[in-house]
């Protein structure tokens, strides 16, 4: 692993943890699949950064706007600390490497897989999650979009791709129909609901622009 | 008793509209709650410890280092000393702890020796498999070996599909709490109603103390109905553990190596046929596998059964992999494929545009006059007289069009179903079923045939469904849960509303015979002015209920008429190849299906579009992978598990024979018909693109640009 100065580093999060960070701390080179060593947690930390775990550690996540205060391993994926830590449950856990975005979550504004960020690097950011878009009995309307269009089956990917059209819809709002093939490749859905995805995504862009969900 | 038989198309108010699923705004807002969603109070984690050989003896196991870890509360010894593994994934060992971190450091800890033995895990080429070949048996028909001296033209190939796995993007698995006598299930399953009997013969206690609980499941596919290996470890992790819930889903690898397979399918096959494009005689040797015990028989020849002169033979092939299971129309796609690619290629040798000798032939099927019709239908659909051409005529540059044609059959006619409809004195309306929405909208068409029946608005409804304490209504498998619980809610809700109307008869001063339930009224029949609110008519129950049941019985149901079997379809392809790349792209599908009478078609439409994306996957992205030296799923994940994604899949247009003639059949279920052509109709455009058969599925690239140099992937 390189140790030249990542310019992703600046400026470092508040709190001094950060993926690379962590990584380099427990002198892994890339090999995180493999789960953390006792010896090599326990090496000195290079470049400075803040050893943190193998236990829990006290972490603050911004989600939906509000911040919140849990404990997790440093190795835990956000997706896991907030099914299993937050019980927030709208994320799903499916091919859980980044593939199939059922995951889907947004971080500053970004689409995101959270089975592939570790929940403490994800301190300092703006995570939204399902959760956050409808609250009450009122839809979002790319949710509308969906139901209006079948867009789902099992439901499963479903919210993944809710979340997903969010982030796509806020970097391409009058998307076409090859875009929106194209903007969704990050998203399966084993039931085969892209038929209704394709025209819930055309028509929740319609709605955002003043048009009415059909 | 109430006549049930289904009001005329005309007269309908609820069923056959185009409603949203009820489901829809609870899924598509994340609050749907599935198995792995539910989080209870003092949740332990299970982990699973699985053979890395696909054969091998266990010779010792040390588990008490695992033990010994902090958070640990039990381990399970599922594979102990002394067994014999048969295939890669095979559950060793399970342990439940406070975390799901721990857990997983605990399965690492435990010390598993084995003696591997050697294994096999290829069955595409017969003749290196061996003692794991068993032969069914011949089976002959007339007199093939004349039939073939007396054909103008023979045609001969070799056509296969690899086992697929169904990749349901919730893996297996189950929360359960097994506390005392009593277990609570929050499950995975198509089965709600049936999971609890079979959890109880694996934990051997009676099945009455299992509370199967299940809101929404994340895709089964036919894989999802029996309570499995893990179901009763995790039960017995969450009694060692106190009696505390233990949640247990399958990584990833484990759902794609473990958790059921679609058995592949290879033939080598022979055809005869007259000048005129009369088939006249088949003959195939084929084989499959799926798992070690071998592989189901696709029937074949397929649709076209009754080719007057036939010699088959087929073998199962034991191999060292995870066991088959139910994969949405079990056998049907891979024997269509088979089928529809043969005689495709007979059509080629014969210079007949497929359309004309499909159709010809279609006389050797059980239902001719379907497929006829369907054929041009979808030619229609597809233009396919302006746009077909001849088999390798695609023009000049390197992009080759070319249309293909599949077809399909299934059954479909409805479970065993108990319905229980409650009407309350406040007006309000349970409806009870012990069966499950598979994410098919069983939920919507069970609301939409009890507010029909009842003449009330479908929001009047409160539909129970997902535990095994309401009624016992049948597993979601064969197509057969729309014909089932259509037929079941029909009954209980009229059984419920003659109870209602005998209540209300003498306050209306007539015969309880001759009165209707419309428009949230209870009236005498054509007369609104004599007529009383629902709420005020159930108002009359005073302190009471009215609970009715309603049963569908598979063995009355044909006489009774409101669900049936037996359906046919066609699909045409239209693809593009890249001869230089090698790259197939779907264009554009069309897909005729005949159906009965549909409750829903929005939701009915839906299926069709999601069986034929699922079979897209199987003719051009997916398929399991073994490692002969090691044994191991190569792509036991889901990036190189190929699925087809939004932009994979072209337009896909579906008529749905919707009309009066149809519809008189009764509901037929639709799940499955549409994923069994669509194999067929992609492998064969491409042939007719590319002016060879490139002969296995998935069409992917290195096969297509090896089978346009003639040689072997």
């Amino acid at each position: 692993m390189s140790l030249r100065k990542d310019p992703e580093m600046e400026p470092k999060p508040r709190n001094g943890y950060s993926r690379r960070g962590f990584v380099q701390g427990v002198g892994l080179s890339g090999a995180v699949g493999v789960g953390l060593l006792e010896s090599e947690a326990q090496a000195q930390p290079a470049g400075g950064a803040k050893p943190v775990g193998p236990g829990e550690v006290p972490i603050t996540l911004q989600i939906n706007g509000k911040p919140v205060k849990l404990a997790v391993e440093p190795r835990v994926t956000l997706l896991d600390a907030l099914r299993n830590k937050l019980d927030m449950t709208g994320a799903k856990r499916s091919c859980n490497r980044g593939v199939c975005g059922s995951c889907t979550v947004l971080m500053d504004g970004k689409v995101v897989d959270s089975c592939c960020v570790l929940a403490i690097d994800a301190q300092g950011k703006d995570i939204q999650t399902i959760e956050g878009l409808s609250t009450g009995p009122k839809l979002d309307p790319v949710m509308v979009a969906f139901v209006n269009n079948d867009a789902l089956q099992c439901g499963f990917c479903t919210p993944g791709m809710v979340m997903a059209t969010k982030g796509f819809l806020a970097k391409n709002p009058t998307p076409t129909y090859e875009q929106v093939e194209k903007g969704f490749g990050g998203n399966l859905c084993r039931c085969g609901t892209y038929v209704g995805i394709r025209k819930a995504v055309l028509e929740a862009a319609k709605a955002a622009r003043g048009g009415k969900n059909a | 008793m109430p006549e049930y038989r289904w009001p005329e198309m005309s007269q309908r108010r609820v069923m056959g509209k185009r409603l949203s699923r009820l489901d829809g705004p609870i899924k598509a807002s994340g609050r749907a709650k599935f198995s792995q969603d539910i989080n209870r109070p003092g949740m332990l984690f299970g982990a699973v410890l699985a053979s890395p050989y696909a054969h091998a003896r266990v010779t010792s196991i040390d588990i008490s280092a695992a033990e010994k870890t902090k958070g640990v509360t039990a381990v399970k010894v599922t594979s102990p000393a002394g067994t014999e593994i048969q295939w890669a994934g095979t559950e060793i060992a399970a342990v439940a702890a406070a975390t799901e971190e721990i857990a997983r450091d605990a399965v690492r800890k435990i010390k598993v020796d084995y003696e591997v033995l050697p294994h096999v895990v290829d069955e595409s080429d017969i003749q290196k498999a061996g003692n794991r070949v068993k032969a069914a048996g011949e089976q002959v028909t007339g007199d093939p070996d004349q039939a073939f001296k007396d054909a103008d033209v023979v045609s001969e190939g070799f056509y296969g599909c690899p086992v697929l796995t169904h990749c349901c993007q919730e893996t297996h698995g189950q929360v359960i709490q097994w506390q005392g006598e009593k277990i609570e299930f929050w499950s995975t399953t198509q089965a709600v109603s049936d999971i609890g009997p079979d959890l109880a013969r694996n934990l051997k206690i009676p099945a009455e103390n299992i509370h199967v609980m299940q809101e929404h499941i994340g895709g089964a596919f036919g894989s999802k109905f029996a309570s499995d290996r893990w179901g009763a470890e995790a039960a017995i992790l969450s009694k060692s553990s106190g009696g505390k819930p233990v949640k247990l889903h399958l990584e990833r690898n484990l759902e794609q190596m473990i958790a059921g397979n679609r058995p592949s399918a290879w033939m080598r096959a022979k055809l005869g046929a007259k000048k005129d494009g009369t088939l006249i005689a088949w003959q195939s040797q084929s084989w499959a596998t799926g798992g070690v015990g071998g592989g189901g028989m696709p029937p074949i020849p397929y649709v076209y059964t009754n080719i007057p002169n036939r010699r088959l033979n087929h073998s199962a092939v034991s191999t060292n992999a995870g066991g088959a299971r139910a994969w949405r129309a079990p056998n049907h796609p891979q024997a269509s494929f088979l089928t529809a690619s043969a005689m495709d290629d007979m059509a080629a040798k014969l210079q007949m545009d497929p359309i004309e000798f499909f159709s010809k032939n279609a006389g050797y099927s059980a239902r001719p006059e379907t497929y006829r019709r369907q054929l041009v239908k979808a030619a229609e659909m597809i233009e396919w007289k302006k746009r077909w051409h001849p088999r390798g005529e695609a023009g000049a540059g390197p992009l080759k069009r070319g249309l293909g044609v599949g077809f399909g059959t299934w059954g479909g006619a409805g479970h065993a179903s108990q319905c229980r409809t409650v009407i309350h004195a406040d007006g309000s309306v349970e409806v009870e079923l012990g069966s499950q929405d598979l994410g098919t909208g069983t939920r919507t068409i069970i609301s939409m045939v009890a507010a029909e029946s009842l003449g009330l608005p479908i929001q009047a409804v409160k539909l129970n469904i997902g535990d095994n304490r309401y009624p016992r209504s049948g597993s979601s498998g064969g197509s057969t849960t729309v014909g089932g619980v259509s037929s079941s809610t029909r009954k209980s809700t009229l059984n419920a509303l003659e109870k209602l109307f005998e209540l209300v008869a003498p306050a209306l001063g007539a015969p309880a015979g001759e009165l209707e339930a419309v428009g949230g009224k209870i009236q005498v029949k054509g007369n609104p002015a004599k007529s009383l609110t629902w709420r005020a008519a159930c108002q009359k129950l005073g302190g009471k209920t009215i609970s009715e049941m309603g049963v569908n019985d598979p063995k009355l149901a044909p006489k009774e008429g409101l669900n049936m079997g037996g359906v046919g379809g066609v699909q045409i392809a239209d693809v593009e190849v890249d001869v230089e790349t090698g790259v197939v792209k779907l264009k554009k599908l069309v897909a005729v299906h005949d159906c009965g009478l549909i409750i829903n078609p929005k939701t009915a439409e839906s299926q069709v579009y999601g069986a034929i994306i699922m079979s897209i996957c199987g003719a051009l992205y997916e398929e399991r992978i073994l490692c002969g030296v090691t044994g191991r799923m190569l792509n036991a994940d889901m990036e190189f598990y190929k699925l087809a994604g939004a932009g994979d899949i072209g337009e896909i247009v579906c008529h749905l024979e919707i009309d009066p003639e149809n519809d008189k059949r009764g509901v037929v279920g639709l799940g499955e018909p549409p994923v069994v052509p669509t194999m067929g109709a992609i492998a064969n455009a491409v042939a007719n693109a590319i002016g060879v058969r490139v002969p296995t599925v998935p069409l992917t690239s290195d096969k297509v640009l090896a089978a346009l140099e003639g040689r072997n992937a």
